[in-house]
C-alpha cells in the first residue's frame, strides 16, 4: 500500500515538475512575444530624433552651501515646497530640518532606530515622515515651541514587515505612500494609519519609488531589487506596465517632468530612460570609464538634464535627449546616497556617507557680465587690487 | 461571483476554474446517452437545427437528476446559460433560460470558457470584421465602438484582422447551410461572454505608440521649458543660491500683487500647470465667475479634497459635494451628462474614495477642452501677461568676495497655522453672511405675499 503511495506521489510530484517547467517556458515565451510586440513600434532612436537640437555646452557645476551636522552617512532628504528647506536622515538615527539657504538647523529628531533610510517632507511643511529598520513610516508635525520634543508628537502610520526603503507624500498631508524590503508597496491614510491599497508584483525587496505628476495624479512607479520597475494604478492596486532592462538592482526611479517616461538608476552603473506611451526602454546613460552603481537620479525642471549621484563620489550630469555627459561634480568624500532637484529647479542637494550634504547648482561666470559693470565699480576694483598689492609688498 | 468579475479578472484563478469544472461535469451528465436530455430537430425559420432542447425540457431534467425545486432549476440553469455552456437559439443575444419551447443548444466544448485561453482582441478583432464583412451594418452599437476602438488600437496588424477574416467568410461557405448557422450561433454566443473588456490591459495587446512620435514629444517639452529651467539659463534676478539674494523667492511667493512674466507664460503651457499654481488657479476662478461656470472650478477642488484628504471625513466631504453641486436645485450645480449622473448618484449611496472619479474627470476635461483655452485668448490673461514684470538682473556687487547676507524666512509651519486660524475667522464670517442673505431673501419673500 505504501509502496503504491509514494508511486502515486512521485507520479504526482513529476506532474507538477513538468507543468512548472511548462509554465516556465510558456512565460518565457510570453516575454519574448512581448518584447516583440514592444519592438514592432520602435522605428527611431532617441538620439537620432534629437540630432536636430542644439548640443548643450560644457556645463561647470558648484557647489554652494555645505550642510554639516549628521553624525553618521545621509542616507535620504528630501525638499520642502518653499523650495529652501530640506529634510535629511542619517544612519545614526537622526532627522534633521535644516534651512538649507542658511545652513540654519532648525529641527532635530531622533529617530529609535538607526538606518533612517526614507525620510519626506509635507506639502504642507508642517509635519515630516521617516522610517527604515524599524518596519514603521512615522510621521512627526513640526512644532515651532524650540523646548517642545517633537518625538512626543510622533504619529507610526505604516506599518511593514521589513525596512522601509523609501516613502513620499501624495499630494496632501493626509496620505503616504511606502516601499518596503518585504517586496511591497503600500498608500496609507496618515489620520488613521489604516492601509488604504497595498502593492503586490516584485519578487524581491522595493528600494524606491516616485509618484507620476498626472493630470489624474492616480499612478506611480516601483524599482526593485528584481531589476524590475513597475508602474502600478494607485486606485485599483494592479502593476500596468513593467519594464526589466537592468542588469542589477534598481536603486532610484525619477518621472520626467511631463510624466510621460521614467528614468531609473541602477547598481549596475547605468541611467535608463522609459517611455510610458512607447513601453520600452528608450535611452541609456553610461559610459565605459563609470564603473559603480548608481544610488539616485533626478531630473532639471525642463526634463533635459538628468543628474545621478554614483557610488564612486562623484555626480554625473547627463543630456538626456543626446545621451551625452555634460558635467562632472567632484567635492564628496564618500559615496552619494541621495540626490534631488529643488522644486523650483534652482539647485539640487546631494547628501553622502561622507556624513554632509552639498546644494548645488551651475557656475555662472560670463565674461558679458565683467564687461557689464560700470565704470566705477571697475575704479574701485582696481584701487582696491592696488592697495592689496602694496601692502604684500611693503 | 458576477460574470462582470470573469472579465475584469485576467486568466481564470482558482476559485472560477474549479467552478467550471463542476459546470462542466453537469454538462457532460445531461448530454449522457441514456441518462441524458431529450434532443430533437428544432426548426428555425427555415433550417434545421440538429440537437437541439426546449428551455422547458432543460428545467424537467435538472428537477429530475438533482431533486430540486422548479425554482432551483430555474436559477442552475440560468447560470449555466450565462457561462456559455448552453446557448438560445431565439434572441441569442438574451442569455436567459426560460422555461418553455424556446429552442437551446450545447455549446461546443471548444468554446467553453475553461478551455479556452483568454480571448484576445485580436481573436475578437477577426470575429467583428467577418460580421462586418458578411452584412454591413449588422454590428450592434457596443460592437461598432468596440470594433472602432480595435481598429486605433491594433492598427499596425489590421491587414492580418481583415485577411483573416476574408479567409474564415470563404472557408465557412464551403460548408453545409445547417452547420454554417450552428458554428455562428456558437462563435456568436461565445463572444458574447467572453469579449475583453475594454479596460482590461492585457500586455500583449497593449495599446503602443510609435517611438518617433513619442520622441518627439521630449524635445517640445525641453524646448518650451528651456527658459524656466533656471540650472540651464539661470533666472532672473539671480539664481539664490548663487548670489545669496532670496528676491527671486519673494518674487515667485505664492501670493504677489504682480506675477513674473516667466510664470504666467508658464500658465498657456497646460492646464495643469494653470491649476497647480495658486496664482494661476484664482486668477482662473475670477475668469470663470465672469461666465458664470465657477461650479466647475469648485466642484473639481471639491472632488481633489475628497481624493486626496482623511479617510474618517469622505462621507461627510462626499454629502456635502451632493448638496452643493449634485441634488436637483442645487445652488451650485454642475452640468455632468446623465450616464456619469447617474453612476455618481448610485456610487453616493455607498460612498468611497473615489465615487466622484468619474464626475470629477468629466468635469476637468470640460474646462480644459473649453474654458481654459476661451481663458487663454481672454483680456484676463492677456492683460495679466502685459502687465507681469521682467525683473532686472542683479547687478554684480562692488566687492564680489564679500558675501551678502543670506536672509531666513518664516518657516512654513508657522504661516500654515496663522492660514488655519484666519481660515477659521473666515468661514466664520461667510457663515454669518449665509445668514444675513437668507433672512434677506425671506423678507423679499414675506413682501410679495
Amino acid at each position: 500500500m505504501y509502496w503504491i503511495c509514494s508511486k502515486s506521489m512521485a507520479t504526482q510530484e513529476l506532474q507538477i515538475n513538468e507543468s512548472l517547467a511548462h509554465l516556465k517556458t510558456e512565460s518565457e515565451s510570453l516575454k519574448t512575444k512581448l518584447e516583440e510586440e514592444r519592438a514592432k513600434l520602435h522605428d527611431v532612436e532617441l538620439h537620432q530624433v534629437a540630432e536636430k537640437v542644439e548640443g548643450l555646452g560644457q556645463f561647470v557645476m558648484k557647489t554652494r552651501r555645505t550642510l554639516k551636522g549628521h553624525g553618521n552617512k545621509v542616507l535620504c532628504m528630501d525638499w520642502c515646497k518653499d523650495k529652501r528647506r530640506i529634510v535629511s536622515s542619517s544612519q545614526d538615527g537622526k532627522v534633521i530640518v535644516w534651512d538649507a539657504f542658511t545652513t540654519n538647523k532648525e529641527h532635530a529628531v531622533t529617530m529609535p532606530c538607526t538606518w533612517v533610510m526614507a525620510c519626506a517632507y509635507a506639502p504642507s511643511g508642517c509635519a515630516v515622515a521617516c522610517g527604515g529598520l524599524d518596519n514603521k513610516c512615522s510621521v512627526y508635525p513640526l512644532s515651532l515651541d524650540k523646548n517642545e520634543n517633537l518625538a512626543a508628537k510622533k504619529k507610526s502610520v505604516a506599518m511593514h514587515t521589513n525596512y522601509l526603503s523609501a516613502c513620499s507624500f501624495t499630494n496632501s498631508d493626509m496620505q503616504i505612500l511606502t516601499s518596503s524590503g518585504d517586496g511591497t508597496c503600500a498608500l496609507w491614510d496618515v489620520e488613521s494609519g489604516q492601509l488604504l491599497q497595498s502593492f503586490h508584483g516584485h519578487a524581491a525587496d522595493v528600494l524606491c519609488l516616485d509618484l507620476a505628476p498626472s493630470e489624474t495624479g492616480n499612478t506611480f512607479v516601483s524599482g526593485g531589487c528584481d531589476k524590475k520597475a513597475n508602474v502600478w494604478d494607485m486606485r485599483s492596486g494592479q502593476c500596468i506596465q513593467s519594464f526589466e532592462t537592468h542588469e542589477s538592482d534598481i536603486n532610484s526611479v525619477r518621472y520626467y517632468p511631463s510624466g510621460d517616461a521614467f528614468a531609473s538608476g541602477s547598481d549596475d552603473a547605468t541611467c535608463r530612460l522609459y517611455d510610458l506611451r512607447a513601453d520600452r526602454e528608450v535611452a541609456i546613460y553610461s559610459k565605459e570609464s563609470i564603473i559603480f552603481g548608481v544610488s539616485s537620479v533626478d531630473f532639471s525642471l525642463s526634463g533635459r538634464l538628468l543628474f545621478g549621484g554614483y557610488n564612486d563620489y562623484t555626480i554625473n550630469v547627463w543630456d538626456v535627449l543626446k545621451g551625452t555627459r555634460v558635467s562632472i561634480l567632484f567635492g564628496h568624500e564618500n559615496r552619494v546616497s541621495t540626490l534631488r532637484v529643488s522644486p523650483d529647479g534652482t539647485a539640487f542637494c546631494t547628501g553622502s556617507w561622507d556624513h554632509t550634504l552639498r546644494v548645488s547648482s551651475s557656475f555662472s561666470f560670463s565674461l558679458f557680465s565683467v564687461i557689464s559693470l560700470s565704470p566705477e565699480v571697475l575704479l574701485t576694483h582696481c584701487v582696491f587690487f592696488f592697495f592689496f598689492f602694496l601692502q604684500i609688498w611693503a | 461571483m458576477t460574470i462582470n468579475t470573469l472579465l475584469v479578472k485576467e486568466g481564470c484563478p482558482q476559485e472560477q476554474m474549479a467552478c467550471f469544472r463542476k459546470m462542466e461535469k453537469v454538462i457532460v451528465a445531461m448530454q449522457d446517452p441514456d441518462m441524458g436530455m431529450k434532443m430533437r430537430n428544432q426548426r428555425l425559420l427555415i433550417t434545421v437545427i440538429p440537437h437541439a432542447m426546449t428551455g422547458h425540457d432543460i428545467i424537467t431534467w435538472l428537477i429530475q437528476k438533482y431533486c430540486i425545486s422548479e425554482e432551483e432549476a430555474l436559477h442552475l440553469g440560468n447560470l449555466l446559460v450565462k457561462y456559455g455552456y448552453i446557448y438560445p437559439l431565439k434572441e441569442p443575444r438574451s442569455l436567459v433560460l426560460r422555461r418553455d419551447e424556446s429552442p437551446y443548444r450545447f455549446q461546443t466544448p471548444y468554446f467553453w470558457t475553461s478551455t479556452q485561453w483568454p480571448a484576445t482582441e485580436l481573436d475578437y478583432a477577426i470575429y467583428l470584421a467577418k460580421k462586418n464583412i458578411r452584412k454591413q451594418g449588422e454590428l450592434m452599437e457596443y460592437e461598432k465602438e468596440r470594433y472602432s476602438l480595435l481598429h486605433k488600437r491594433i492598427n499596425h496588424t489590421w491587414d492580418f484582422v481583415v485577411m483573416q477574416a476574408r479567409e474564415q467568410l470563404r472557408a465557412s461557405k464551403q460548408r453545409r447551410k445547417a452547420d454554417r448557422i450552428v458554428l455562428e450561433c456558437q462563435e456568436q454566443a461565445y463572444w458574447l461572454i467572453n469579449r475583453p473588456a475594454v479596460t482590461c490591459q492585457r500586455a500583449l495587446g497593449r495599446n503602443r505608440v510609435k517611438s518617433s512620435n513619442c520622441l518627439e514629444g521630449f524635445l517640445k517639452h525641453s524646448e518650451q521649458y528651456q527658459n524656466h529651467d533656471p540650472i540651464m539659463q539661470g533666472c532672473l534676478p539671480s539664481n539664490p543660491w548663487i548670489s545669496d539674494d532670496a528676491a527671486h523667492w519673494t518674487m515667485n511667493a505664492d501670493v504677489v500683487p504682480v506675477p513674473t512674466r516667466l510664470r504666467v507664460e508658464r500658465w498657456s503651457f497646460s492646464f495643469m500647470e494653470l491649476l497647480s499654481d495658486t496664482m494661476g488657479r484664482k486668477e482662473f476662478m475670477t475668469y470663470l465667475e465672469k461666465e458664470f461656470s465657477a461650479e466647475n472650478l469648485c466642484f473639481w477642488q471639491a472632488c481633489e479634497e475628497i481624493r486626496h484628504g482623511e479617510n474618517s471625513r469622505i462621507s461627510e466631504k462626499v454629502n456635502e459635494i451632493y448638496k452643493n453641486f449634485l441634488a436637483p436645485g442645487a445652488a451650485r450645480w454642475v452640468n455632468i451628462d446623465s450616464k456619469t449622473m447617474y453612476k455618481t448618484l448610485e456610487g453616493i449611496k455607498r460612498p468611497h474614495r473615489f465615487v466622484m472619479d468619474d464626475a470629477q474627470m468629466h468635469i476637468y476635461f470640460l474646462m480644459k477642452k473649453d474654458s481654459y483655452p476661451r481663458y487663454l485668448k481672454s483680456d484676463l490673461y492677456k492683460n495679466m501677461l502685459a502687465k507681469a514684470i521682467v525683473p532686472q538682473e542683479t547687478k554684480k556687487s562692488v566687492f564680489p568676495f564679500m558675501r551678502r547676507q543670506r536672509h531666513s524666512s518664516p518657516s512654513p509651519a508657522q504661516a500654515a497655522t496663522q492660514a488655519t486660524e484666519e481660515d477659521g475667522r473666515v468661514k466664520e464670517a461667510g457663515q454669518i453672511a449665509e445668514i444675513v442673505s437668507a433672512q434677506q431673501r425671506i423678507r423679499a419673500v414675506r413682501k410679495t405675499l
